[in-house]
């Protein structure tokens, strides 16, 4: 960490010899020292560059940095220790006003561009912020020996998922912290099982660990204030034997722009937001909470999901509205909803040309959802594919239509569900034997969303976890910055 | 080009980052283990898993017959912690507390 260098009074160029407007202007800075006027002179690079105009060599940067310098030359007014005007690179208008020399290079072109400054340049800028702003990250500092090979280490600590992290150097969280607008220091939420408070900063820590990009981040942040509520019970979710984590559905136009995949493949492998994303958030709770499987995380069998389940709704070809937008959140806004689930089942159903055909085959198969005979207690999110959509759009079929269609054809009598019927244990309790028709869902207990590739007749159920205030409600968070 | 490079010589171990919450001490004594029950409070806390009551009733037996006071607690879901309330109650009123996961 360095202070901030003060320029002095008067003019204040930056430049470097590798850059070929900066020689230009050369005999231009030359003919402003012999004035007389006040010039200080910052080189980047080669310290004998510009070296008779007493200039100075930047070696760290920090004059650099510190002042903002994004293109070489920087010519810079100063007074009274303040910055009046900056002019970049090489405008003979711009030059001439700010030195107020009338004749200044007269033999130059008017304009010409000038080069990067070293301080952007990207094989330098992480280590730069790291040591010009690394004071803002207050997490405890881990050094490995030279002798550990530091995946092997992480895994060592027992801070991954199974799979090797990125290591969380400051160059790199620093680097992620550049995707959000909030504090490092800021508490996004009380981080479950261990109750203690998850900042941006831990956040990001994780989000590198993950293999996230700074704009990634943003969706870690709301997916993290999404989970770590009492609706959605992360705790619960984490500390289950069913096999059920955090299924991250994500919308806006945020998601085409971080280049999410919605369409092929779109719950599998391959995609970088889609995994790292969804790797994040449970790193983080496994990190920053302490949900560890086989200590509080108590799942039977878990699912390949809790690695990362996350994926984009693809809203340009879907019939229906975003889901983000059926669950509250305004058209156009990013937005994630999450999700208590297991892993997905396929729906096949290459023969139905009709929505009354294609919702039967739902209703059917939505109907084994953890088990024929358990009603209510469950959730689900239907993924409608392309193939499976035309069918519904080209009937005029809303969301609600398609929920009420499934509805309609869900009810059982609850003789049929009882505790022993049809040779089965498993049921409702014996009191609702006599009720006429219970329904598979809840009210809104079935969502709906869109994604997948463009050749399939198949659809997706991701079946969910105890609903409600005895389990999780799903959640809908807009995206912030 | 003379820039000094600011990550430091190469072939140096990396510093990282601590991804934990830092909330673990280094380490942790656990409370004598009492002898015996005898004229002891023992909470008995019942998550709400199905059937956890009647585990828990065969212990009440088990502890009244040891000479244990027992006081009866219970979470409203298994599914979330318990309740500060509940949880500052049970540490003021009992020696011991033995927690019931059962289904």
């Amino acid at each position: 960490m360095t202070a901030q260098p003060v320029l002095p009074d008067g003019l204040v160029a930056i430049v470097k010899r590798e850059c070929e407007t900066c020689r230009m202007v050369e005999p231009v800075l030359s003919a402003i020292a012999a004035t007389g006027a006040p010039l200080a002179v910052w080189v980047q690079d080669d310290p004998t560059f510009c070296v008779e105009l007493g200039a100075v060599h930047d070696t760290d940067l920090a004059v650099s940095w510190h002042h903002d310098i994004g293109t070489v030359p920087t010519l810079i007014s100063v007074r009274d220790g303040a910055e009046v005007e900056r002019t970049i690179g090489w405008s003979r208008d711009e030059w001439r006003g700010i030195t107020g020399m009338a004749t200044l290079g007269a033999d130059l072109p008017p304009t010409r561009p000038g080069c990067g400054s070293m301080s952007v340049d990207p094989d330098l800028i992480d280590g730069l912020r790291a040591r010009f702003t690394g004071d803002v990250l207050v997490s405890r500092r881990v050094e490995l020996s030279a002798t550990e090979d530091e995946f092997e280490a992480l895994f060592a600590r027992g801070w991954t998922d199974g799979l090797p992290v990125v290591p969380p150097t400051r160059e790199r969280v620093l680097r992620m912290l550049t995707g959000t607008t909030r504090e490092p220091s800021e508490v996004v939420a009380i981080a479950p099982p261990d109750l203690v408070e998850m900042t941006v900063e831990k956040i990001a820590i994780n989000a590198v660990m993950a293999g996230c990009l700074p704009e990634h981040l943003p969706w870690v942040i709301a997916a993290l204030e999404a989970v770590c509520n009492d609706t959605f019970n992360m705790h619960g979710v984490l500390a289950t034997t069913m096999p059920v984590g955090p299924v991250i559905v994500c919308n806006g136009p945020g998601t085409r722009a971080i280049g999410m995949n919605s369409g092929i493949n779109a719950f599998g492998q391959g995609n970088r937001a889609n995994s790292s994303i969804g790797r994040a958030v449970q790193l983080t709770i496994r990190n920053v909470g302490g949900g560890r499987p086989g200590e509080v995380d108590r799942a039977t069998h878990g699912n390949p999901g809790k690695l990362s389940f996350c994926f984009a709704e693809d809203e340009d070809a879907s019939p229906f509205p975003p889901l983000s937008v059926a669950r509250g959140i305004e058209p156009g806004r990013n937005a994630v909803t999450v999700f208590a689930g297991e892993g997905p089942r396929c729906v096949v159903d290459q023969l139905a040309r009709t929505p009354e055909e294609l919702a039967a085959s739902y209703a059917a198969c939505l109907r084994t959802v953890h088990h024929p005979k358990l009603v209510i207690g469950f959730d689900a999110i239907l993924v409608v594919s392309p193939d499976h959509g035309r069918i519904l759009a080209d009937a005029g079929w809303t969301r609600e239509q398609l929920v009420d269609a499934l509805d309609a054809r869900l009810g059982t009598p609850g003789r049929d569900l009882a505790r022993g019927a049809h040779g089965m244990a498993e049921g409702v309790p014996a009191h609702l034997a006599s009720v006429e028709s219970l329904p598979k869902f809840r009210p809104g207990g079935l969502l709906v969303a869109f994604a997948g590739g463009g050749a399939g007749l198949f659809s997706s159920i991701i079946a969910g976890w105890a609903n409600g205030a005895i389990g999780s409600d799903p959640v809908t968070r807009a995206v912030g910055t | 080009m003379t820039y000094s490079e600011p990550m430091g010589p190469a072939n140096q171990g990396i510093t990282i980052l601590d991804p934990t919450g830092e909330s673990r001490p280094s380490t942790r004594t656990p409370l004598q283990r009492p002898g015996s029950v005898a004229g002891l409070t023992v909470g008995l806390l019942d998550i709400s898993k199905p059937r956890g009551d009647k585990f828990l009733d065969r212990i009440e037996e088990l502890l009244v017959e040891r000479g244990a006071t027992v006081m009866r607690f219970k979470k409203p879901t298994f599914t979330k912690p318990a309740p500060v309330d509940l949880r500052h109650e049970i540490s003021i009123s009992c020696n011991v507390v033995i927690e019931a996961l059962a289904d």
